[in-house]
C-alpha cells in the first residue's frame, strides 16, 4: 500500500494530526496577506487588463484578396498576425476569414496612426491596394449587458447557495465560512491575472466561474465531514469542538490531496499543451485560472474556512460546554437491575 | 440461483443506467433520422465559424442613431438569440452605426426575422376600414382577414363576422378636435386622400411604415387585404411585462389547433388596456375593433365583445408555432429602439480553427491517462473502477451533448471543451470521496461489504449536497445570465447531473459487486480495499473490533455484566456447554 495510505490511517485514528484549526490565527494572516497583495499589486498596475471582448477595439478589412485562394485559410490568417504584430509588438489579433475572400482582423484599439500603419502592412502583406484596407471601431461582445447580467446571476446563486448550505447543515456559520473561503479563492486567483497584467478574456471569466463552483463544491465535501463528525460527538464528547472538527479535516486530508491531484492532473495538461505547443490562447486563459484556482480552493477549505468555522462556534454555550466537562461517569449498570 | 438484497439492488441499478444509455442512443438516433440531427455534437463559432450578419439602422434622412439605442439594441437583439438555444453568439457594435450579429451555421428566415424586426407592439382603434385596392381577394377574404381572435372574455358564439364589413360610408370630416382615440374627427380630409390612395404592397418594407404614437396611422392587415385608418396609440408594448406562445383554446375550454401569443399587461398597462376596450364595446361597425400593429402593420382587427379588465389579451392571426414563439420572444424582450435591416450577411471563418480543438482532445486524453495512472497508484485494482466509472460519464457526456446540440441548438465552444476536460476532475472527486469513506469504514474493521453499504450511506450525502450546490450554480447562471455565461452554466448543469447518475447507477452498484468476490471481498493486497494495510484492528466477518483504549478492569466488569444480565437460554446454553467441556476433560 502507498504511503498515502498510511500517512491517511494514522490521520484517521488522530495518530498523527495536523493542528488546522490552533493555529488559525497563521492561516488568517497568511489568507489575509494573499488578498491584499492580490489587490494591492492589480491596483498598482494599474487594474485589469480586459481584451477586446469587454473593451471594444478596431477592425480592420482586407476586401478581395486572393491570398485565401493562393494559400489556403490558415496560411492567410497567419499571415494577419504578422502584419499587425510588426506595427503593434505582442497585439496577438483575432482573424477570421469572412465571405471566402476577405480578411478580417480585429485588435485592442490603436490610436490613428497605428491604425494607419497597419492599414498600409495589412494592404502590403495582402498584396492589395490601400483603399481595400477599410477599418473601423467596435463594440464589445461582451458587453455591459452580459457583466450585468453576470453579476445578478452570481448575487442570486450565492443567495441560493448559502440558503440551502445552512438548511443543510442547520447553522448559517458554515454558509459564512464557505462563502468567506469562496472570495478569497476568487480574489487570489483574478488577482493573479492582475498582477501578471494577463489579459482577462471571456475565457478566463468562464474560468473564474468555475473556479467559484469548484471552491464551493470542495468546502462543502469537508464540512460534510465536519458535521458528520461534530453531530456524532455531541456535548457528551471528550473532545472540544475545535479539535472533533480538527479531526475530521485531518480524516479528509487524504481526500482533498487526491483530489485535488486529480482535478489540477487535468488542467495542467491543458496548461501545458495550451502554453507550450500553441502559445496564447482560450486554452490557456482558462486552464490557468483553473489550476490556480484548483489549488487554491482545496486549500482555502482547509486553512481557512474550517478555521473560521470553529471561530464563528467557538463562543456559543452549547459548544463551550463541549468537552469541558470531566470525563462522564456512567453508572455501571442500567437504572433496571 | 438466490442472490442477496444489495447484489440484487446493483443489479437493478446497472439495467437503470443501461437503459438510460440505450434511451440516449435511441433519442439521438431519432433526431439523426427525422430531424436532421448528427452523431457528433455541432460546434461554436470559435471552432467551426458561421455567418456574420451586419444590420445598420433604418433611419430617415438627418436623423443619427445614439450610442445608447445601440448598446439597447444589442442587448435585445442577443436576449431574442438566446432564446432560440444556446449558440454563444458574438454581438457587438460596429462605428458607432452598425451592429453586427455572429451565429453559428447558416441563419433560416425565421433566425432572421427574430434577430432584426424591431418588434414594436401597439394596440389602435380601428377608425376606417377598407378592402385594399391592391387586394385581389374580394368582400370574403376581408371577413376572414377581420376575423376577431384577440378577445379572451369573448363568446365566439357571439362574434358573426358578417357586422365586421368595412364601413364605405363617406367619412365625416369635422373640423373640431378629436375627443378621444375613437373619435372619426382624427379623419381629415388629407388623411382620407392618403387613405384611399394607399398601396398595401408599400408596406413590405420593414420598419418603414411608423407614425408617432399621438397621431392616427395609415396601415393594411398583414395579408394585404384590408387596410385602415386607425387613431393614436393606446396601449404600447412597452407595457407587457410576459408573453408566451400557446396553442388557443375555444369558450368550452377545449384546445384548439390556432397558435396564439398571449400577453400580460403590468398594472397601468391593465388599466389603459381596460379603458380602450370599454370605450369601445359602445360602439358599432368597425369602430368597435382594436387593432394589434406590430411594427406599422396589422396583426389582427378582433371587435371587442367585453371590456377586458385582467389585462391578459391574447392575439391570434395565422401563426405557426414558430412564428408565434417568435413574437412572444420578441415582445417578452421588449421592442428594438429603432428598426435595423440585413445590410450583409457572410460566411465567417473559426477564429480558433481545428488545430486548437484537437489540441483541447489532446490535452483531455493526457489528464485522462494522468489521471487513470493516478488512481491505480493510489486506489490499486479500485483504479479500474474509476477508469470505467469516468469512461461511462464519458459516454453519457457524449450523448447528451449531441442530443442537446441536435434540438436545443447548443453549440460547444473551446471553453466548452475545456470546461468538459476539467469536469473529469470533479467527477472523479466523488469516487474518491466514495472511496476514503469505504476505506475508512474498513479502518473501523467492517467487513469489505459492509463497508461498501456504510460508506456510500455517508458519501452519498456529501455527493448530493455538493452536486445540489453545483447545480444551483448551473440553473440560476443559465436562466439569468446571458451569452457566453450561459453556455458555460449548461455544461456545469450536464456535468453535475452526469456525475450523479455515474456514481449512483455504477459506481456504487459496481462497488456492491466487486464487494462479493474473493479479490476485492477478501481485501487482496492490490485490491485497494486490503484491511490490513488500512490499518483496521480485527477483519473478518463474525469478528468484532475490541474497544480501543478501554482499561482491562472495565472490559472485565462489563463481561461480568454481560454475565448477569444473560437471558433463561442463555443460562442453561452456557450451563450446559460448561458441564459437556468437563466431561471431555475428564
Amino acid at each position: 500500500m502507498s504511503r498515502l495510505t498510511q500517512f491517511g490511517n494514522s490521520l484517521y485514528t488522530g495518530e498523527r494530526s495536523f493542528d488546522f484549526v490552533g493555529r488559525r490565527r497563521t492561516w488568517y494572516l497568511i489568507a489575509a496577506a494573499f488578498v491584499i497583495l492580490a489587490i494591492g499589486l492589480t491596483a498598482l498596475r494599474g487594474g485589469f487588463l480586459f481584451g477586446i471582448e469587454f473593451r471594444g477595439g478596431s477592425e480592420f478589412r482586407v476586401q478581395d484578396t486572393t491570398v485565401v485562394d493562393d494559400v489556403g485559410s490558415a496560411q492567410a490568417t497567419a499571415i494577419a498576425g504578422d502584419a499587425v504584430e510588426s506595427v503593434v509588438p505582442g497585439a496577438s489579433p483575432r482573424v477570421s476569414i469572412v465571405g471566402g475572400n476577405s480578411i478580417r482582423v480585429q485588435t485592442e484599439q490603436l490610436t490613428p496612426t497605428e491604425t494607419d500603419d497597419v492599414r498600409e502592412a495589412l494592404a502590403e502583406a495582402y498584396g492589395v491596394d490601400e483603399t481595400s484596407v477599410s477599418s473601423s471601431f467596435i463594440g464589445a461582445t461582451w458587453g455591459a449587458d452580459i457583466t450585468r447580467q453576470a453579476l445578478i446571476a452570481l448575487v442570486v446563486f450565492l443567495t441560493l447557495a448559502s440558503l440551502v448550505m445552512a438548511i443543510y447543515f442547520r447553522t448559517w456559520k458554515m454558509a459564512l465560512a464557505a462563502m468567506v473561503a469562496l472570495f478569497h479563492d476568487l480574489i487570489v486567483t483574478t488577482g493573479l491575472y492582475g498582477v501578471l497584467g494577463l489579459e482577462i478574456t471571456p475565457a478566463a471569466v468562464i474560468g473564474f466561474l468555475t473556479i467559484l463552483g469548484y471552491s464551493l463544491y470542495d468546502t462543502v465535501v469537508v464540512f460534510d465531514k465536519v458535521r458528520e463528525n461534530t453531530s456524532e460527538d455531541g456535548v457528551e464528547s471528550r473532545r472540544t469542538f475545535a479539535q472533533s472538527v480538527n479531526l475530521a479535516v485531518n480524516q479528509t486530508l487524504v481526500r482533498s490531496i487526491n483530489t485535488s491531484i486529480v482535478a489540477v492532473l487535468p488542467t495542467a495538461s491543458i496548461l501545458f499543451v495550451g502554453s507550450f505547443l500553441l502559445g496564447a490562447g482560450t486554452l490557456r486563459d482558462i486552464a490557468l485560472a483553473l489550476f490556480i484556482g484548483t489549488i487554491v480552493g482545496t486549500y482555502s477549505s482547509i486553512f481557512l474556512a474550517a478555521p473560521l468555522y470553529v471561530h464563528l462556534r467557538e463562543n456559543e454555550p452549547e459548544v463551550k460546554k463541549q468537552g469541558s466537562r470531566p470525563k462522564p461517569v456512567r453508572p455501571e449498570s442500567g437504572a433496571v437491575r | 440461483m438466490v442472490r442477496s438484497t444489495p447484489e440484487r439492488k446493483a443489479i437493478r441499478s446497472l439495467v437503470w443506467l443501461l437503459v438510460i444509455i440505450i434511451a440516449l442512443v435511441g433519442a439521438n438516433a431519432a433526431s439523426v433520422l427525422f430531424n436532421n440531427g448528427q452523431w457528433t455534437p455541432k460546434l461554436a463559432l470559435d471552432l467551426e465559424g458561421g455567418t456574420q450578419i451586419t444590420l445598420s439602422p433604418q433611419l430617415a434622412s438627418g436623423e443619427s442613431v445614439t450610442e445608447e439605442q445601440l448598446n439597447q439594441a444589442v442587448a435585445i437583439i442577443r436576449q431574442r438569440v438566446d432564446a432560440g438555444g444556446v449558440s454563444e453568439a458574438e454581438i457587438n457594435t460596429q462605428g458607432g452605426q452598425n451592429i453586427v450579429v455572429s451565429i453559428p451555421g447558416t441563419p433560416d428566415d425565421e433566425t432572421l426575422a427574430r434577430i432584426q424586426s424591431s418588434a414594436k407592439l401597439e394596440f389602435r382603434a380601428v377608425l376606417l376600414a377598407d378592402v385594399a385596392s391592391s387586394s385581389t381577394i374580394g368582400e370574403e377574404g376581408s371577413e376572414d382577414g377581420a376575423e376577431p381572435g384577440a378577445s379572451p372574455s369573448a363568446d365566439p358564439s357571439a362574434s358573426p363576422s358578417a357586422t365586421e364589413e368595412p364601413e364605405e360610408s363617406a367619412s365625416p370630416t369635422p373640423s373640431a378636435s378629436p375627443t378621444d382615440a375613437s373619435d372619426l374627427a382624427w379623419v381629415t380630409p388629407e388623411l382620407q386622400e392618403q387613405f384611399d390612395t394607399f398601396d398595401c404592397s408599400s408596406l413590405d418594407v420593414v420598419g418603414a411604415n411608423v407614425a408617432p404614437v399621438d397621431e392616427p396611422l395609415v396601415t393594411c392587415e398583414q395579408d394585404d387585404s384590408i387596410k385602415y385608418i386607425l387613431g393614436p396609440a393606446e396601449v404600447a408594448g412597452e407595457r407587457i411585462t410576459n408573453a408566451r406562445a400557446d396553442l388557443i383554446a375555444s369558450s368550452t375550454g377545449v384546445t384548439t389547433n390556432e397558435w396564439g401569443v398571449f400577453i400580460e399587461f403590468d398594472g397601468e398597462g391593465t388599466q389603459q388596456f381596460r379603458t380602450v376596450t370599454e370605450r369601445l364595446v359602445s360602439l358599432s361597425g368597425v369602430q368597435n375593433q382594436f387593432a394589434i400593429v406590430l411594427d406599422g402593420r396589422v396583426i389582427s382587427a378582433p371587435r371587442t365583445i367585453s371590456a377586458i379588465t385582467d389585462g391578459r389579451p391574447q392575439i391570434s392571426g395565422s401563426f405557426t408555432e414558430e412564428s408565434a414563439q417568435t413574437l412572444a420572444d420578441q415582445l417578452r424582450f421588449g421592442a428594438l429602439p429603432i428598426g435595423f435591416e440585413v445590410q450583409s450577411s457572410e460566411n465567417i471563418s473559426a477564429t480558433l480553427g481545428v488545430s486548437q480543438l484537437q489540441s483541447g482532445i489532446i490535452a483531455g486524453v493526457i489528464g485522462l491517462i494522468l489521471v487513470a495512472l493516478y488512481s491505480f497508484l493510489q486506489y490499486r485494482a479500485l483504479g479500474g473502477v474509476v477508469l470505467s466509472s469516468l469512461a461511462i460519464a464519458a459516454i453519457i457526456t457524449y450523448l447528451v451533448i449531441t442530443y442537446l446540440s441536435n434540438q436545443q441548438g447548443f453549440r460547444l465552444s473551446l471553453a466548452g471543451v475545456a470546461g468538459l476536460v476539467i469536469s473529469i476532475g470533479v467527477i472523479a472527486d466523488s469516487f474518491i470521496v466514495y472511496f476514503e469513506r469505504i476505506r475508512d469504514e474498513l479502518r473501523d474493521g467492517r467487513s469489505v461489504d459492509g463497508a461498501v453499504e456504510a460508506g456510500w450511506k455517508r458519501a452519498w450525502r456529501t455527493i448530493l449536497i455538493s452536486d445540489v450546490i453545483n447545480f444551483i450554480a448551473a440553473i440560476v447562471l443559465f436562466v439569468l445570465a446571458v451569452g457566453n455565461v450561459r453556455g458555460f452554466a449548461y455544461t456545469l448543469g450536464i456535468t453535475t447531473v452526469v456525475d450523479l447518475i455515474v456514481v449512483a447507477l455504477f459506481t456504487h452498484p459496481m462497488m456492491q459487486l466487486l464487494g462479493r468476490t474473493r479479490f476485492f471481498g477478501g481485501g487482496h493486497p492490490l485490491s485497494g480495499l486490503d484491511p490490513k494495510a488500512l490499518g483496521a484492528v480485527y477483519r473478518g466477518r463474525a469478528q468484532f473490533r475490541t474497544p480501543e483504549g478501554v482499561a482491562a478492569t472495565k472490559i472485565a466488569s462489563s463481561g461480568r455484566e454481560a454475565q448477569r444480565r444473560q437471558t433463561i437460554a442463555e443460562r442453561k446454553a452456557a450451563e450446559a456447554a460448561a458441564s459437556t467441556g468437563k466431561k471431555d476433560a475428564r
